[in-house]
C-alpha cells in the first residue's frame, strides 16, 4: 500500500523532473547505454577478481579453519571422555583399596584381640592353678593342724595335769595314769572342745 | 539539478578515456564502488581467515557465519550436488549485498541500481545453469518443461508457460534487484528533496519517514541479495537435480 503509494509520488516526480530536465538527462540514466559497456567491462573483471581470490584462497581457509574447530572439539570431546574413564577406574581402584584396607584392619584387630583373650586366658588358669594349688596346700596343712590338734592338746593337758597335781599334792603319779584319764575325758569331750 | 532524484543513477568518467577499437570501457564511479565492494569483501573475509583461533574474534566470526549461512543455503536448496558451486554462489552474494550496502552510504552510488549490471550478472547465471543442465542431462534437461501429473490436454498450454517462465528468469531475477534498488533510492532521495522543501516546520514528517525509510532500504539491501542468492541456487537444483 505504502510502497504503492510511494511510487505514484515517484512516477509523478518523474514526469515533473522529466519536463524540466528533458534536455539534460531524458529520464532514467540507467536506460542511457553509453556507459553499458564499461560497466559491463569492470563488473567482469571485479567479480571475476573477487570470485578467483574468495575461492582460490579465501573460502579453503575458512572451511579449513571449521574443519580444524570441528576436529579439535572432536578429539577434546574424546579425551574428556577417556580421562572420564581413567578417573572412574582410579575411584574404582581407590574404592578397592579403601576396603582392603579396612578387610585388613579388621582382620588386625580381630587377632590382636584374640591374641589378648588369650593371653588373659593363659594367664587366668596360671592364677588359678596357683591359687587352687594354694588352697589345696593350705587345706592340707589345716587338715594336719587338726589332726595334730587333740594329741597336743592331750600332751598339753597331761603336763599341766601332772604339774597341778605335783604342786597340789606334792607328790609324783604315775604319768600312764594321767595320760589314760586325759585320752578317756579327751574322747568322753571330743565332740565338744573339736566340734566345728 | 542536485534534487533530481535520478541524479544519483548518472554514470560519469573518472579519469581518462579508455578506448579500445572504439568501445568505450573508461573508468567510472560505478566501476570505482565495483572495485570498493570488493575489496571490502577481501578485506574482510581476508581477516576473519587469517587467525584460527578455536574461539574466534568479531570478525572471524563474521566470515564462519556468512560461510555456513551460504553453505546451508545452497546443501538446503541444491543439495549436496551444488557444493562445487558454493564458490560462485559465495561471491555472489557477498558481491551483490555489498554492492547494495555501500549503495546506503551518503553519496554513494549503487552498483545493483542499474539494470546492465543485474542483468548482466542474471544472464550469466542463466547461461551457466543452462549449460549446466545440458552437460549434465543431455537432451533430458528438456523434461524441465513437463511437469509431472499434468493431463495430456493441457500439456501444450503448460510446456509453453513453462519455456516462458524458464526464459524470463534473467529478466525477472534482474529487473528485481535493479528495481527494488533503484525505488528505495529514489524514494529515500525525494523524501529528502520533501525535507528541504517543506523546511524546519513542515520537514519533520518527511525526515521521520527518511529514517525509517533508511531502516528499511538496509533491510531490502540484504533481502534482495540473499533472494538472487537463493534464487541462482533454486536455479542450480533445477539444472542439477532433474525432479520432473
Amino acid at each position: 500500500m505504502f510502497r504503492r503509494f510511494f511510487f505514484y509520488c515517484l512516477i509523478l516526480n518523474f514526469a515533473a523532473f522529466t519536463n524540466v530536465n528533458s534536455a539534460e538527462s531524458g529520464g532514467m540514466p540507467q536506460l542511457n547505454p553509453e556507459y553499458w559497456i564499461s560497466q559491463i567491462f569492470w563488473l567482469t573483471l571485479s567479480f571475476g577478481f573477487l570470485f578467483v581470490i574468495l575461492s582460490k584462497f579465501i573460502l579453503p581457509k575458512i572451511s579449513n579453519n571449521l574443519e580444524l574447530r570441528k576436529s579439535q572439539i572432536l578429539d577434546n570431546i574424546e579425551t574428556a571422555e577417556k580421562q572420564k574413564k581413567e578417573s572412574e577406574n582410579k575411584i574404582k581402584e581407590y574404592e578397592t583399596l579403601i576396603l582392603n584396607s579396612k578387610n585388613e584392619a579388621r582382620n588386625y584387630f580381630n587377632d590382636a584381640r584374640k591374641k589378648i583373650q588369650q593371653d588373659i586366658n593363659k594367664k587366668k588358669e596360671k592364677l588359678e592353678n596357683e591359687i587352687d594349688e594354694e588352697i589345696n596346700k593350705t587345706e592340707k596343712e589345716i587338715i594336719d593342724l587338726k589332726n595334730k590338734a587333740p594329741e597336743k592338746i592331750n600332751k598339753i593337758a597331761m603336763e599341766a595335769s601332772s604339774d597341778l597335781i605335783k604342786k597340789l599334792i606334792g607328790e609324783e603319779i604315775n604319768n600312764s595314769s594321767i595320760s589314760a584319764i586325759v585320752e578317756d575325758l579327751a574322747k568322753k569331750n571330743k565332740d565338744k572342745y573339736y566340734g566345728n | 539539478m542536485a534534487t533530481n532524484p535520478m541524479h544519483q543513477f548518472n554514470v560519469y568518467r573518472i579519469g581518462p578515456e579508455i578506448k579500445i577499437d572504439q568501445i568505450d570501457i573508461s573508468f567510472t564511479n560505478a566501476s570505482l564502488f565495483m572495485i570498493f565492494s570488493c575489496i571490502s569483501i577481501l578485506l574482510i573475509f581476508n581477516l576473519g581467515s587469517s587467525k584460527r583461533n578455536v574461539i574466534p574474534n568479531k570478525i572471524q566470526l563474521l566470515a564462519e557465519l556468512s560461510y555456513t549461512f551460504i553453505s546451508k543455503m545452497i546443501s538446503d536448496t541444491a543439495g549436496s550436488k551444488g557444493k562445487p558451486y558454493f564458490g560462485f554462489v559465495f561471491s555472489l552474494f557477498m558481491f551483490v549485498l555489498f554492492c547494495n550496502m555501500l549503495g546506503m552510504l551518503p553519496y554513494a552510488f549503487t552498483v545493483t541500481s542499474h539494470i546492465i549490471v543485474t542483468f548482466v550478472l542474471a544472464a550469466f547465471i542463466f547461461i551457466g545453469v543452462t549449460v549446466i543442465g545440458f552437460t549434465k542431462h543431455g537432451f533430458g534437461y528438456l523434461k524441465l518443461f513437463i511437469p509431472s501429473g499434468v493431463p495430456i490436454v493441457l500439456l501444450p498450454l503448460i510446456v509453453v508457460i513453462e519455456i516462458i517462465s524458464y526464459l524470463s528468469r534473467p529478466i525477472s531475477l534482474s529487473v528485481r534487484l535493479f528495481a527494488n534498488m533503484m525505488a528505495g533510492h529514489t524514494m529515500m532521495k525525494v523524501f529528502g528533496g520533501f525535507v528541504i522543501s517543506l523546511g524546519i516546520v513542515g520537514g519533520w514528517l518527511p525526515l521521520s519517514f527518511s529514517v525509517a525509510l533508511t531502516g528499511l532500504e538496509i533491510l531490502v539491501a540484504f533481502l534482495q541479495a540473499y533472494v538472487f542468492a537463493i534464487l541462482t541456487c533454486i536455479y542450480l537444483n533445477d539444472a542439477l537435480n532433474l525432479h520432473h
